[in-house]
């Protein structure tokens, strides 16, 4: 880890809060000239701390009215193909995220569909027919905040 | 609603956030200022709501993130509120998501380590308000972490 100091937090404050704002607009709330912000922002990118950028979208008014949250827990067998298994459900569209995780399940997967018809379809023909898939248990996803964090 | 030509605007700007108008636009093959027209009327219909840069915990020397998985105790018809709101208080607190199904709310943590998060677990996640039960699902690797809707 790379030593930040306190006028890096404040732009990464700033920036998680809206990342189209410019070094000019971040200098002018810092007391900071373009270049100077700008300088920081690259060096913060160059650190991996800024990781691109997440496009805020009404889902449901673009088609998407579901969200759900699946934890798969892999079969005994199914453990030899992990390998398989983590490429195929990487491939799939309304598969968003995928996660290795340690405890009651193995992998925890964002999912988004149309409906909750839609939801089924994908879930039934294209997640449960995978290699090794065991358990799943769904959650739907009602509400959700993101918080700034231990900045 | 959306057109096919929003679609495919929003497309690339899915594919690379931090584009220039008339860079998506020529990808799009519509002329810039169409291209500048169709993201305000998205963003006055409030379809596109903004940007959010991605902070990279990890990069950041927050080597550890758990998934802690809430029932809540519903006996008190403010439990959700209380809860909720005491969660926002923690700053380790990354993601505060509700669901319908066996899990009522996630709280997504970071820390620095496992004795940080041992910390935290201890003060301030068991002594949030009307807790049922918990669980905890540790991340062990990221496979996936595409946010982009398949439009």
């Amino acid at each position: 880890m790379s030593a930040i100091d306190d006028t890096d937090r404040e732009i990464l404050r700033l920036l998680s809060g809206d990342a189209t704002l410019t070094s000019a607009a971040l200098g002018e709330r810092l007391g900071l000239s373009q270049p100077v912000a700008w300088r920081r922002v690259r060096r913060l990118e160059g650190l991996g701390i800024l990781a691109g950028r997440r496009l805020e979208l009404d889902l449901a008014a673009l088609g998407f009215g579901v969200t759900v949250f699946l934890g798969v827990k892999l079969a005994a067998r199914g453990r030899l193909a992990l390998g398989d298994f983590e490429r195929a459900i990487t491939a799939i569209p309304e598969v968003q995220t995928v996660e290795h995780v340690l405890g009651l399940y193995d992998y925890r997967l964002r999912v988004v569909a149309r409906d909750l018809g839609d939801f089924e379809r994908v879930l039934r023909r294209r997640i449960l027919t995978l290699p090794g898939v065991g358990n799943v248990e769904a959650n739907v996803l009602l509400s959700e905040e993101r918080r700034p964090g231990p900045i | 609603m959306l057109d096919d030509t929003d679609r495919r605007l929003l497309r690339h700007l899915q594919n690379d956030p931090a584009a220039t108008v008339s860079a998506l636009a020529s990808r799009a093959g519509v002329t810039p200022a169409l291209a500048a027209r169709r993201f305000d009327r998205m963003r006055s219909r409030g379809i596109l709501k903004g940007q959010r840069a991605r902070i990279d915990w990890h990069a950041l020397g927050f080597e550890v993130e758990v998934s802690l998985r809430f029932t809540i105790d519903k006996a008190d018809p403010r439990a959700f509120d209380a809860f909720i709101s005491a969660a926002r208080e923690v700053p380790e607190v990354v993601e505060i998501q509700t669901f319908l199904g066996r899990v009522d709310v996630r709280l997504s943590l970071v820390a620095r380590d496992l004795a940080h998060y041992h910390r935290i677990y201890r003060e301030r996640i068991l002594t949030l308000p009307h807790i049922a039960e918990i669980e905890a699902l540790m991340q062990v690797a990221v496979l996936k972490t595409d946010e982009r809707l398949p439009l």
